[in-house]
């Protein structure tokens, strides 16, 4: 067991399987040589070769474009974009082509589509965006957003074999700050569609994902201490399939539910989950499903601006007292 | 059409991407005055860019962060070519830029630093500059994507039977981009008075041009849009103000655009977590184009047309370093947003 980042977990998970399967190729802004924006494949060009570790031009549309065809004719490839807001750029061929490639023609679209994503690095309107709201309402593709090292490794491998297009949204806040002590040798995979309890608790639960689950769990320890509550945090991992089950469990069990996403608020995540709840968990309630989430303004890169527009361990605190009091 | 035939890998030799040996324009009949601005534009980028880095790593500015170092002359050379409404729209590595269009360092350093005093208001950064007032519309960070934009620009001069010209900066690695093409070919179809300057750094980010484009002639892709073109020393600001005046006449009389190469370096790494050298190109490639860098050799010029001497220099520096120990002390000392800004200019304000 040696501790590894989140960003070192990704690495070893893509490492691990382009090395178990020879169909698997990279593809993507300055991932070859330069080793990535981020370096998450630093070192891949030197054991893979320009073959399967391939600097591509800026040119995202043909990226995903040319690694879903690619992945018609029976490859894996694995398109990094170099910040996930740039996959706005690919919105055409992700959402008219790949998405529907099965359903229209019966063809298999194995392709991840990775990036990191997020906030709190004063990255600006440009660096900072959380785009899985727009994604998740096209049917056809898959959306995994992995909190831990764990699931950063499991989920990327997970992603690399499933069947379907996988989006992969890495945060690149966690990407050096977590660290976790992971098996060195086995198959890590983290089931797609299946979420996890990362604390359990039976007052008030917090369904979220992605770098929010840290921010609930710390809020979690601090209504422990201070409002002597027991809070249950969820970590989706998957947005696409939505493990619908372990969301009911949670409500039946605490009866108390709030949603903590980064992305802002308006057509998120959270109206989704509040949604299902309401059809198939109402009776269990007893209190509203409550949201914490980004404001609705494109992210500013000022510091202070950014600090109060993204969702903050405080803001989790507040809204859970809010609703501990029903 | 002056670049001639399209050059592909084949033919790749390192030195055809270097910037070509100069051939400074004479400067008999220039204003010595004006030459005299030119550089000190220069210089003021030079210097605030050096104050920027070091405010970087002092954590006054976050983020990403990008650095003009080295071309300078591409900026301060356009920007003397083009007239006060004319229109500029950059990409992210647009300090250069703001301040050669006179943007003013106070207004440019407080953006980095995020402040209410930004020209921004601190909600843009580093990537994000913008002034209405002198007609720069903004930096962009999403590469690409401000050229279809000044395609747009172009139109609306033309719609309203102007004069003016939009003029776009971006660098090697956009052409690569569906944006590009698409711009382009509107500009040529339309006959829109729009000057494309692709300021080749060689590098998009840490990956070499001729690794990612088969034809790495960018002069030579206006073919595809019968469109005029040129390919200039960008180590040259006179080389370049007087393209950059040639297109721009183009636009303003014949209403139709130019694609200007300018090949130029960049002498610090892609942004401030990129070394200078290592990864992708070596100490020796920049200490060669180092060799040429438009600080050192056009004072030398200057100097050697009896249009500078060392007092005027030495005066010079001295103007420009109290210009950014003012900015930097404005910056710091200007307020943060008030989060009541948050939600300002969403929609319009009521």
């Amino acid at each position: 067991m040696a501790e590894v980042t989140y960003l070192e977990a990704l690495r070893q998970g893509l490492r691990e399987e382009m090395r178990r399967d020879e169909r698997v190729f990279i593809l993507g802004e300055d991932v070859g040589a330069y080793g990535g924006a981020f370096k998450v494949t630093e070192g891949f060009y030197e054991e893979f070769g320009e073959a399967r570790v391939i600097d591509t031009p800026i040119s995202e549309a043909a990226i995903v474009g040319a690694a879903a065809g690619a992945a018609h004719m029976g490859l894996r490839p694995v398109a990094e974009m170099q910040f996930i807001d740039f996959i706005s750029c690919a919105y055409d061929m992700l959402t008219n082509y790949v998405a529907t490639a099965r359903y229209r023609a019966g063809l298999p679209t194995p392709i991840v589509v990775r990036g990191p994503c997020g906030g709190y690095v004063r990255g600006g309107p440009f660096h900072s965006q959380n785009p899985e709201a727009a994604f998740l309402h096209t049917p056809g593709l898959k959306i995994v957003c992995p909190a831990t090292a764990r699931d950063a490794k499991g989920l990327i491998k997970a992603a690399i074999r499933d069947d379907d297009p996988v989006l992969y949204f890495e945060h690149k806040f966690l990407y050096r700050r977590i660290k976790e002590a992971l098996p060195e040798d086995g198959d890590l995979l983290t089931p797609i569609g299946k979420a996890r309890i990362a604390r359990e608790g039976r007052d008030l639960s917090i369904i979220t994902y992605s770098a929010m689950v840290w921010k609930a769990l710390e809020a979690a320890e601090i209504l422990e201490r201070e409002d002597g509550l027991a809070v249950e945090v969820l970590d989706l991992r998957t947005l696409v399939p939505m493990d619908d089950d372990a969301i009911v469990a949670t409500v039946e069990k605490t009866n108390k539910v709030m949603i903590v996403h980064e992305d802002t608020r308006t057509g998120g995540v959270a109206g989704e989950i509040a949604a299902r709840i309401n059809e198939r968990a109402f009776e269990w309630l007893d209190g509203p499903v409550l949201r914490v989430t980004a404001a609705d303004v494109p992210l500013p890169y000022a510091p202070t601006l950014e600090d109060y527009v993204l969702p903050q361990t405080a803001d989790v605190v507040a809204v859970a007292r809010r609703l501990a009091a029903y | 059409m002056a670049a001639g035939r399209p050059r592909r890998r084949d033919d790749l030799k390192p030195q055809a991407l270097r910037p070509k040996e100069a051939t400074p324009s004479p400067l008999a009949g220039e204003s010595p005055a004006e030459l005299r601005r030119l550089l000190r534009d220069m210089l003021l980028i030079r210097r605030f860019e050096e104050r920027a880095g070091e405010q970087y790593a002092l954590g006054k500015i976050g983020g990403f962060c990008h650095l003009y170092i080295g071309q300078e002359a591409v900026a301060v050379g356009s920007m003397a070519a083009l007239r006060p409404d004319d229109y500029v729209m950059c990409s992210y590595r647009e300090h250069g830029q703001a301040l050669a269009r006179g943007l003013g360092a106070r207004s440019v350093m407080a953006e980095l630093f995020g402040k209410a005093t930004g020209c921004s208001g601190g909600k843009g950064g580093s990537m994000h500059l913008f002034d209405a007032e002198r007609r720069f519309l903004g930096g962009h960070a999403i590469v690409g994507g401000q050229i279809p934009l000044v395609t747009g620009a172009a139109f609306a001069i033309k719609y309203r039977g102007g004069d003016q010209v939009a003029a776009a900066f971006f660098g090697e690695a956009a052409v690569n981009n569906g944006a590009f093409h698409e711009a382009l070919n509107m500009a040529a179809l339309w006959k829109l008075p729009a000057i494309y300057i692709c300021e080749n750094n060689r590098y998009g980010m840490g990956t070499a041009a001729e690794r990612v484009s088969a034809i790495y002639d960018i002069a030579a892709r206006a073919c595809s849009y019968d469109m005029a073109a040129e390919t200039v020393d960008g180590m040259e600001v006179l080389a370049v103000r007087d393209a950059v005046a040639r297109a721009a006449t183009r636009a303003r009389e014949q209403q139709v655009p130019t694609l200007l190469e300018v090949r130029t370096y960049r002498f610090m790494g892609h942004s401030m977590a990129d070394p200078i050298h290592g990864h992708y190109r070596t100490k020796e490639e920049v200490e060669q184009h180092k060799a040429r860098d438009p600080i050192a050799t056009f004072p030398e010029r200057l100097r050697a047309a009896g249009m500078l001497d060392e007092e005027g220099w030495q005066a010079m520096e001295a103007d420009v370093a109290a210009e950014i120990e003012d900015a930097v002390r404005f910056a710091d000392e200007s307020p943060d947003p008030e989060p009541s800004a948050l939600s300002a200019h969403v929609y319009r304000e009521a």
